[in-house]
């Protein structure tokens, strides 16, 4: 499978209003139902239910070799095969993109090996796989948000022992990263971390977001879906259950502030979105769009509708 | 043991992925009563629910201690192909259709590694969403109700117990017929 095909016929299919799409006539033969052997699909569940109740706790599990490299969205995968079944709809973002060759190429692997309906449509889709983004649209109970997590450790930079680091959990000492947040303002006058912003889940763990933008911190706050983090190379699974509490740190006197481009999607207009800035030249030329392709399709489609 | 065993799923990577979701499900949102499909054709005193969430979740890593009786036990070990354990203690299921075990005999885990804790599957006689026990914490908007028939006498106190040891503490699922719902250790409880 080559991923510059599949871009252009998933793009082709997406330019013509095709939104949703089937898996080539059910779930390929040749491979057990979600890819995974059931053992290991047991081994993760039962790691995932153990997550979900001890909220932001980090879960190791046996981490299995995928038809991808780690860095690709391994763990994120074998959360999603886990968890995915025939009834399922599923829409795969990476940062934010239906469109992206990691997204395009983790949708095809599951309608391929379950024959489950993919969509880009945020509403629509009871599993949403994500690599760094939140979606724009919000989310609703009988969703399932799963993140692809490169490093669960939120600690890891500031203490390289994963022996220290789960004492720290324990005892939840997190005076270490309080201090790198304060020695952040004192450098910059402000807390210098726009991505992979450390929260308080439940008051009691300190957990890596994954990668996000700060920006998306807040939508994790009594968010009504639930949200279920895989990281494959690190072999750890964590969740954070609907309605629960997700506090970005901060300080009363440095409160925490998402960070967010001052500008309108150049396509949509939004004001609200998450931007990327895109180069469009080699003469400094440079636009806004949002990173939520299918927020910004669809804002697009209104406005269309609307004139 | 002269009975012959009966069949377990029917289609095993299907039926185990429903019944997950399910017990997710429940998991997710404290209180939530979710029913299984169909379940196995387990020998009594094995309820449908209590016998699908066993098949889905056990196997060879999970010790499990029950109260069933022989025939069921069998059943298990056979489907399954885990071990049963005669102490509940050192169990990472523990299935209870009569009293069940004081939760303080159960795996807590460890602080550092709390997910090593026991898992209790209790059968009850009837499970519903309205009145009964408040139930707040981690994945409940404002508050469930609860009904739960046929909870042992003092669990309330006994599961004050164990969230005191947060983030150490059983989780429980409950099952009654083909209904189930589960209590987590974040699971704050009140009656009436």
């Amino acid at each position: 499978m080559s991923a510059t095909q599949t871009r252009s016929a998933e793009g082709a299919a997406a330019a013509g209003g095709e939104h949703r799409s089937r898996g080539p006539a059910g779930p390929d033969a040749g491979y057990n139902f979600g890819y995974l052997d059931e053992n290991t699909k047991r081994m993760i569940r039962r790691a995932l239910l153990k997550a979900v109740a001890i909220p932001g706790h980090q879960v190791p599990f046996g981490s299995r070799e995928m038809p991808l490299p780690y860095g690709w969205g391994t763990g994120g995968i074998q959360v999603t095969a886990a968890v995915i079944g025939p009834d399922d709809t599923l829409k795969v973002i990476d940062q934010g993109a239906d469109d992206t060759t990691n997204a395009v190429s983790i949708r095809r692997f599951f309608a391929r090996v379950t024959g489950v309906e993919t969509t880009e449509r945020t509403a629509e889709a009871t599993i949403i796989q994500t690599r760094h983004r939140i979606p724009e649209t919000p989310l609703h109970e009988g969703q399932v948000l799963v993140y692809q997590v490169p490093m669960p450790e939120p600690l890891f930079r500031l203490e390289p022992s994963v022996t220290e680091t789960r004492r720290m959990h324990a005892l939840a000492d997190y005076s270490l990263m309080h201090v790198k947040l304060y020695e952040d303002i004192v450098r910059h006058g402000h807390i210098a971390t726009s991505y992979n912003y450390p929260v308080m889940v439940n008051g009691r763990y300190l957990m890596s977001p994954s990668p996000i933008p700060a920006f998306d911190n807040p939508k994790m706050h009594r968010m009504p879906a639930l949200q279920l983090f895989g990281a494959g190379r690190e072999k750890r699974i964590y969740a954070v259950p609907p309605w629960t509490e997700v506090r970005s740190l901060d300080f009363e006197d440095h409160p925490f502030e998402p960070v967010r481009a001052d500008a309108a999607c150049a396509l949509c207009g939004s004001r609200e979105s998450y931007l990327d800035e895109v180069v469009t030249d080699d003469r400094g030329g440079r636009m806004f769009v949002c990173s939520d392709t299918d927020y910004c399709h669809t804002r697009q489609a209104r406005r269309e509708a609307a004139e | 043991m002269s009975a012959t065993l009966t069949a377990g799923f029917a289609d095993p990577a299907l039926d185990a992925q429903r019944c997950f979701r399910a017990v997710l499900e429940a998991m997710a949102r404290p209180g939530r009563v979710q029913r299984i499909a169909a379940g196995p054709e387990a020998p009594p005193p094995l309820g449908p629910a209590a016998a699908t969430v066993l098949l889905t979740l056990a196997d060879a890593d999970t010790p499990v201690w029950l109260d069933a009786g022989p025939q069921a036990a069998a059943w298990l070990r056979f489907h399954a192909g885990c071990p049963i354990v005669a102490a509940p203690g050192e169990a990472g299921f523990a299935l209870a259709c009569g009293a069940p075990p004081p939760l303080h005999d159960l795996a807590p885990g460890s602080e550092e590694e709390p997910q090593r804790s026991a898992t209790l599957i209790l059968q009850v006689a009837f499970l519903a969403e309205e009145g009964g026990w408040r139930l707040t914490g981690p994945g409940i908007e404002h508050e469930h109700r609860l009904r739960v028939d046929g909870a042992p006498p003092g669990f309330a106190a006994d599961w004050a117990g164990n969230r005191a040891l947060f983030p150490r503490g059983i989780d429980l699922i409950l099952c009654a017929g083909d209904r189930l719902a589960a209590l987590p250790r974040t699971t704050r409880l009140e009656i009436g």
